[in-house]
């Protein structure tokens, strides 16, 4: 998993049939200093997480787990809201 | 380093450091009780390498110890005890010792 944080929403009226319903949020990435470290990405929210919040994110097919047993053909799903994290 | 072609940074098992802790109230169901634990990986010699990555710790890690970490959603969720979890990353060892020669040979 990565943290990261909501930057943004995405809207697509016309999408694949098992993605209706879902929330696509845009997600920066970020390293532990809370610096943006890598890419921006699409991610599919299973918990409700909403712009401006820090997240984290899983990668991969086990990215539809969350929304069992619809399987939305996503990479990335954003699993929980980070309250806070200590470093070092 | 192998890059995944989704961007993925590792697809394999690595060493890394325990460098922090996440809390989380909110999150997935299939993560209810997991412990979150953030780690950086190394290199060999022991230098970072790349981001940090969360991860689920399976075998009681603390941060500054030196773990053994699998990239992979089935291991992860094996580690985790739970079928169908949404996680990618699981600590898996703690590492007492690297023993490597010449890694270009």
């Amino acid at each position: 998993m990565q943290l990261a944080r909501v930057i943004g929403e995405v809207v697509a009226t016309v999408k694949d049939a098992n993605l209706t319903g879902t929330t696509l949020l845009v997600l920066q990435p970020i390293a532990i200093s809370g610096e943006p470290a890598g890419r921006t990405l699409v991610a599919v929210d299973s918990v409700g997480a909403g712009v401006g919040e820090h997240v984290f994110f899983v990668r991969g097919r086990e990215a539809a787990f969350p929304f069992y047993p619809a399987e939305p053909p996503t990479d990335a799903a954003i699993v929980g809201i980070v309250d806070h994290w200590t470093a070092g | 380093m192998p890059r995944h072609e989704f961007g993925r940074p590792f697809n394999r098992m690595l060493i890394a450091e325990v460098v922090g802790t996440v809390v989380s109230t909110q999150k997935n169901r299939k993560l209810e009780g997991a412990k979150l634990l953030l780690v950086q990986p190394l290199t060999l010699e022991g230098e970072p390498r790349g981001t940090a990555l969360l991860t689920i710790d399976a075998v009681g890690a603390g941060v500054g110890e030196r773990v053994l970490v699998v990239i992979e959603g089935k291991a992860a969720g094996d580690a985790l005890g739970r079928k169908a979890a949404a996680v990618d990353a699981a600590i898996v060892g703690i590492i007492d010792s690297v023993e490597y020669s010449d890694a270009h040979e």
